[in-house]
């Protein structure tokens, strides 16, 4: 006979959330946090925010299912993973504020270590690309030292693995189309219009994941 | 990104949303309410510490039964060097959880903790965490049926003291 029940009692789901955050904690202090992470709300939906100890490694929208992210980073990574919000207090305060129009930059350290090759010399292209300012897929082939590359530029911006911190959504088409987008064509529309100034986002209401 | 393979170490918060709450039970059991919270958060760290070297396809509660045991071990050696502590009211329980019972709770530990050890063990280990006789054997000592027969006093000790409540 097995009883999980047995010794059950009623202040045990309290308690297990206290313990959970101080394992956290724990975990951080003896350096065995090898990757934290949280999830934000936020008007493109809620977003996964995920980081090592050099930095935020990945942000994930909800259509690329949170769960399946998490075991991707513990597969490539380190299966340490914990929910860890503290690690992420400023990444989380920071996309909050560029959601509200009020930050530019996102100034927490990034891990780019999802990415190699091309890709991440593509990363690095778009981690140049100014707030507001948008640029061909053509383009940041050209900037990557390969003007032919256009469609690796286009996979490149498919899996980037730092959406929003490393602003893919500021690649366009070049006969004007917006594109397509990791979290969807309506999140890159409104991440744009933010930029744009034309709206803060809170004002345009949810857009769905 | 590359899709998950199996055999796969799934991420360790899985770990614990899936086992802490047993872990928890069986830690209360083994070492009592007080030193319990301490014994599940050593459990918990150890375990994440030795987690990617676990092979993948492995029996994580066993594996989380077994450290915990050792931890269970650990503070009590600790709290006989210790004055015991005094009994500590329950802390009042978030308004969303279920009302706790503080005299039904007391009255359970005040049964756990009036068996033998190694029956408290047994109990934990097998009738909790679902281990076999011979896995119980193999962390308590002596024979399989000697754990078996352990499980089973204690058990009924249990029922005659406390069962009627539950």
């Amino acid at each position: 006979m097995v009883d999980q029940d047995l010794f059950a009692t009623a202040d045990e789901g309290a308690e297990l959330t206290a313990l959970r955050a101080s394992l956290a904690r724990r975990a951080e202090a003896a350096g065995l946090l090898d990757v934290a992470y949280r999830t934000v709300d936020s008007p493109v939906g809620p977003l996964l925010l995920a980081a090592t100890g050099r930095g935020v490694v990945r942000v994930a929208f909800a259509r690329e299912d949170h769960d399946a992210v998490l075991a991707q980073l513990a597969a490539r990574l380190s299966p340490r993973v914990l929910h860890a919000p503290d690690r992420l207090e400023a990444a989380a305060r920071q996309v909050g504020e560029y959601f509200e129009g009020r930050r530019r930059d996102f100034a927490v350290p990034l891990d780019l270590s999802l990415a190699s090759g091309f890709r991440r010399d593509v990363l690095g292209v778009l981690r140049g690309l100014g707030y507001g300012t948008t640029a061909s897929y053509a383009r940041v082939a050209g900037l990557a030292g390969n003007p032919r590359a256009v469609r690796a530029v286009g996979t490149a911006c498919a899996r980037n693995p730092l959406p929003l911190l490393v602003p893919c959504h500021r690649v366009v088409r070049s006969d004007g189309g917006t594109g397509e987008y990791l979290g969807g064509a309506a999140a890159k529309r409104l991440l744009l219009a933010v930029e744009a100034g034309s709206t803060a986002a809170g004002e345009r209401g949810m857009v769905g994941p | 990104m590359e899709a998950r393979t199996a055999g796969e170490l799934e991420p360790f918060e899985a770990v614990v949303e899936r086992h802490g709450a047993l872990v928890l039970r069986v830690c209360r059991a083994v070492v009592g309410p007080d030193a319990a919270d301490d014994a599940w958060s050593e459990t918990f760290l150890a375990a994440l510490r030795a987690y990617p070297a676990l092979p993948p396809g492995s029996d994580v509660r066993a594996w989380l039964v077994t450290i915990a045991h050792r931890k269970a071990l650990d503070a009590h050696r600790a709290a006989r060097r210790r004055p015991v502590p005094a009994e500590r009211l329950p802390e009042a329980a978030a308004p969303e959880e279920p009302v706790p019972d503080p005299v039904r709770d007391a009255r359970l530990w005040a049964a756990v903790a009036a068996l033998p050890p190694k029956q408290r063990r047994c109990v934990a280990y097998h009738h909790l965490a679902g281990l076999p006789h011979a896995e119980v054997a193999a962390l308590v000592g002596g024979t399989p049926e000697a754990a078996r027969r352990a499980a089973a006093d204690g058990i009924a000790a249990l029922r005659r003291t406390w069962g009627g409540e539950r």
